[in-house]
Parts: structure tokens; sequence; C-alpha cells
């Protein structure tokens, strides 16, 4: 066999013998098991995860029978706002049902954080309310916590990022609680309007991306919403591999949220009463690509083990063992997804 | 999965519905309809069976259901609560309990 066309984390060529796709693959998977304290993947795992990056094969899939659905992120931004294409989110919806053939989609705002929709929450339930007759498949409202707007300019907390650089710790923890406060209250208040609206359910995304805090705001949320909505649906997509300890004394349930990795992450959502979780497992763009998935899918896979509810990790152009690329190679996204479902044992991506 | 196309948008709505995972909401579904989970992503097999039941697919034709008229259809068939159906049904004054 010659040599292995392969890719690095950023997306460029790369050309590997068998000797050196096993090493990659046994480095990604135990710097995964190591960080996270998990187990990494068997021989046999390793065995198929080797296949599946060798094949020769332009695009790799599952058997048949063997798919699983897709739900989204910032959806109704891709098509018409980093694609161009003049159409609106209904149109978008619609396009995504008949054309691309998406098992769910989401809508979403433009600037896709739960703050700022809620000074426009009318219109945006009224585009809702018309998605729903018109569509078939599930469509979720989605959006971020984005702790981070609820800072000084634009909001009235100070800044945490520029008062830990003083040293002023106990003021940074400070206006990051506060800002959880403000930030449960406003996705409560958006996300009690868009079930109003019909919404299939509600796609928290890029949780954590502010840190432990960020994340604690989101986790309270959904345990409001579902208190007073147990029927509503929640995905809950997370922002990185690794809770950022921006307060780092922050606790749910008991549980330090600073620093817990996708399986610990997994289980205080399903305590808060998510019905789909996301995880994310980082791309590192200096690492190939065969160590990357390989990593991912040991994370992801010790997710599936423990999960009571559908695990939908994210496979999108940095995350999931895809490249950190807007324009990610179709050869490296197939290869990462059939891994991450088969090894991942994931249940949607 | 596939969407409309095949029947990936009902696995997904069982999946969050029921919060079951994969196997287990494609298990779901092929029992409801009938059919193995093989055929569930046979877009040739879901054709006919969409078309039969009249719950939407990716080729229009006149009178065929779209939007909530074919939910109103699937909540049935798989006998899972969808929110906007519930809804449309209760500004219309109809019972949820006659949605069978």
């Amino acid at each position: 066999m010659g040599k292995i066309f392969s890719r690095m984390g950023d997306g460029s060529a790369l050309w590997l013998t068998e000797d050196e796709l096993r090493q990659e693959l046994l480095a990604g998977t135990e710097d995964a098991a190591d960080r996270g304290k998990i187990s990494p993947l068997n021989e046999d795992e390793l065995e198929r995860l080797f296949e599946i990056c060798a094949s020769p094969q332009k695009v790799v899939s599952v058997e048949p029978g063997h798919e699983v659905v897709h739900s989204f992120d910032a959806g109704t931004l891709k098509f018409p706002l980093r694609g161009g294409v003049p159409v609106d989110r209904l149109g978008t919806v619609l396009a995504h049902e008949r054309a691309f053939c998406s098992d769910t989609f989401e809508v979403g705002h433009c600037d896709y954080s739960f703050k700022p929709v809620k000074a426009i929450i009318a219109e945006e339930r009224q585009s809702m309310e018309q998605i729903q007759l018109n569509a078939t498949i599930p469509v979720y409202y989605g959006a971020m916590p984005n702790l981070g707007l609820y800072t000084k300019p634009d909001g009235p907390v100070d800044n945490w990022s520029e008062l830990l650089p003083l040293g002023k710790i106990a003021e940074a923890r400070e206006a990051q609680e506060e800002a959880l406060e403000l930030a449960v209250k406003d996705i409560y208040y958006v996300c009690e309007a868009m079930h109003e609206a019909g919404a299939d359910g509600i796609n928290l995304d890029t949780v954590g991306a502010s840190g432990d805090a960020d994340f604690m705001a989101a986790l309270r949320a959904v345990e409001k919403l579902k208190s007073i909505y147990p029927e509503i649906h929640i995905e809950m997509g997370m922002a990185g591999e690794f809770v950022l300890g921006m307060h780092g004394g922050l606790e749910y349930d008991g549980i330090r949220l600073a620093g817990l990795y996708p399986h610990k992450q997994l289980q205080l959502a399903e305590k808060a009463g998510v019905d789909i979780f996301g995880p994310v497992i980082n791309t590192k763009s200096n690492m190939s690509v065969p160590w990357n998935i390989a990593r991912a899918c040991t994370f992801v896979k010790a997710c599936s083990e423990i999960a009571k509810i559908p695990i939908h990790p994210n496979a999108g152009m940095g995350v999931g063992g895809v490249p950190v690329s807007s324009t990610a190679p179709l050869d490296a996204i197939s290869r990462a997804s059939v891994a991450l479902i088969e090894i991942g044992k994931a249940d949607g991506l | 999965m596939g969407g409309v196309r095949t029947a990936g948008d009902l696995v997904a709505r069982v999946m969050a519905s029921k919060a079951l995972r994969v196997n287990e909401a494609k298990k779901y579904v092929a029992d409801k309809l009938g059919l193995s989970v093989f055929d569930l992503s046979d877009s040739q097999v879901m054709r006919e069976v969409r078309e039969e039941l009249n719950i939407g697919h990716v080729l229009a034709r006149p009178g065929g259901a779209i939007g909530i008229e074919a939910k109103i259809r699937i909540a049935e068939l798989l006998d899972i609560q969808i929110n906007s159906v519930n809804r449309f049904k209760s500004k219309l004054g109809l019972s949820l309990l006659n949605q069978k």
C-alpha cells in the first residue's frame, strides 16, 4: 500500500504511511483518555478507524440502515447570510426540507443570542408561527446564552475579562453571577414565546462560550423551562470540550462546572432536563485529522456509554474531528461523521 | 437520514418527543409504519409510503399534504405530541382528545 491521503486539522493535505496512520490514531485516543480520565478506544475500534481513515474513496459512508439524524446550529444563518442567497427564513427552511432533505432544522436570528432576540420577540414569534404552518420537518429555535453580551458597554454588568487581569477576582465573580441571572431570565422569556409559537423545540447552542457561568445559565434556564413546560424539547449544544473556569466556583447539583469534559457535562444536562445533548470536541489544527477523529470518538463514546438521552456530537468546521475550515473538505467530514456514528455510537450529528 | 425524502423527520420527532436513542427511535417508527428499520432510509420505499399516507414528501403534487396538514397526520400515525399541531387545533377550538 502506498501512502494514505489524509489531512491536517487545518484542512491541508497530508500523506501518511500505514504505521504513521496507526500511530496518529493511537496518540489521539490516548490524548482524550488522559485529559478526560476516560477509557481509550480498544484495538477493534482503532482497527475500524484505520479502515475508515485509510479508505481510498473520496467520500465514505455508513452501511444502509445505519444512518442517523441531523440537527442544526445556526440553521437559518447559513444559507441566506453566510451563503448570501437572497431568500427569507421560511424559504430557507423549505429549501432544507425539500431540496437538502434535512431531518430537522433550526431557525435563529442573525445575532444568534437570546439577549438581542428579546427586543424583537414578537417578530420572531410571528416568523416561527408562519414556518410551523408550512414546514413538515421538526423546526427548532436556536440561540446562544452568550453571557458576554451582558457586560458593559453593551450590557449592565462589569466586564470580568477586564476585572480578572486586574486581580479583582471577587468583583469578576460577582459580575458573572449577576450576568447569569439576567441570562436565565432572557433565555426563559424567549423560549417561552417560541414554545407558544409552536416551535418543535429549543436549541441552546454554543453553551459555555463565556465559561462556567454561561453553562450555569443554560442549565438553570432548562430547569426552569422544564418545570413550567415539561413537554418542551430542548437540545443543548456545547461551545467547547472543556468548561472554562472564568468564575471557577460555580456548582450545579454539587458538581463544580469549571473543567468538566463532555461526559460530565452530559450528566448535568440530563439532570437539568435536556432531551438531546451535543458534545463538542475541539479540532487541533496542528494535528492530523486521524488524530483528531480518534480523539473525538473517544470523548463521544464516553458520553454514549452513559447517556440516557440521545447524543448529537457537533461535527462541523473545527469540531468533532472536522478541520478548522469554513469549507471543510468532504473527505474529512465524511470520515469524521462515519467514525462518530460507528465508534462514538452517536445518535445524530 | 434524508428527512422527508425518507423517514428522517419521523425518527427525529420520535427521538426528541420520547427521548429515545436512535436505534430505539427507528424501531418505534418502523413498527408504527409496518416496515423494517432498513426501509426507513430507502427513498424508493419511503416515497410510496409517504405518498400513500399523505404525510409530506420532497415532491410536490396536487392535493399532497405539506406543513401542518402533514404534521397532523404524523402526530396521529406515530402517536406523538407535536407542539404546532396541538396549538393549531387549540386555535381552531378542536379538542386534543379528538386527535385520533
